[in-house]
């Protein structure tokens, strides 16, 4: 056996007999938190889809908006107030500086797996060939314009574009 | 596991043709798994899967791709353009070790 003839996961036999694809050629990634926590997904799924060879979109709505936005993109922070998946509780987290503290332990963490910051994420995941695109409606909202993005965003898109870039293909939404 | 015949040499490797024994791996491997997909293995190819051996060889672990962009000397562009589809796998099937286990 060569390399070349190593089994290739592609396609199963589902019950009716017929022959399907299993592999995933392409995958359209909303990110609509603004909080690290809430970010660090969709750049996770999108930079990994790369490394499988796999199309990535991503698109950034609401809050999420702020992790391609110039001024904040290096900014985000972890809540410690109403994120029961942290269990610490309300008074805790309401204490001045908590946020922040939570924040650099977790970026602390990132780092350690060699996981980047998230202005470099992007350019790690534009660089592997995945594409970045902003919610038009949130644009609008916030009174932005594509100035006020990261370089490697590639364009403002209506939600009507967005399905027509993903369609064919799955969507993740976070 | 499962054993292949690759640049006349009886090879252990998984069910996706990682070799499962490093130090069996030579650079006639890399070319012979090259020349089975289709590639030819340029010096910009081989700064990488030098790069990502010893890594592996120092650490028993495969770099993140983060790292493979900064300290092969090849860039992350660059990676996709020599290794297309998926070049953290890729360039780490040519150069001997295992499957490569990180989300990045």
């Amino acid at each position: 056996m060569t390399v070349a003839d190593a089994p290739v996961f592609d396609s199963v036999i589902d019950p009716t007999g017929d022959v399907r694809e299993k592999t995933i050629e392409k995958v359209s990634i909303i990110v609509s938190k603004g909080s690290l926590d809430g970010v660090y997904p969709g750049l996770i799924m999108a930079n990994g889809a790369r490394m499988e060879g796999i199309e990535a979109n991503l698109f950034f709505t609401f809050f999420g908006m702020d992790a391609i936005h110039k001024k904040r993109s290096d900014h985000l922070k972890v809540a410690t107030v109403g994120n029961p998946g942290l269990h610490i509780p309300t008074w805790l987290g309401g204490i001045p500086g908590m946020s922040g503290f939570a924040t650099g332990q977790m970026k602390k963490k990132i780092e350690e797996l060699d996981m980047p910051p998230v202005p470099e994420f992007l350019e790690l995941i534009t660089d592997s060939g995945g594409k970045l695109f902003a919610c038009k409606a949130t644009v609008d909202m916030f009174g932005l314009t594509k100035d006020d993005f990261v370089p490697q965003v590639e364009d403002v898109i209506t939600v009507g574009d967005f399905y027509a870039m993903a369609a064919g293909g799955q969507i993740i939404f976070t | 596991m499962t054993t292949a015949t690759i640049a006349g040499k009886d090879l252990g490797v998984d069910n996706e043709g990682f070799m499962q024994q490093p130090d069996q791996w030579d650079r006639s491997v890399a070319d012979a798994m090259a020349a089975d997909l289709g590639m030819r293995l340029t010096e910009r190819h081989w700064m990488v899967i030098d790069y990502l051996r010893n890594s592996y060889l120092e650490s028993g672990r495969a770099p993140t791709i983060r790292t493979l962009g900064k300290q092969s000397g090849v860039s992350v562009k660059e990676l996709y353009q020599l290794f297309p589809k998926g070049p953290a796998k890729l360039a780490a099937r040519l150069a001997g070790i295992p499957k490569p286990h990180g989300c990045i």
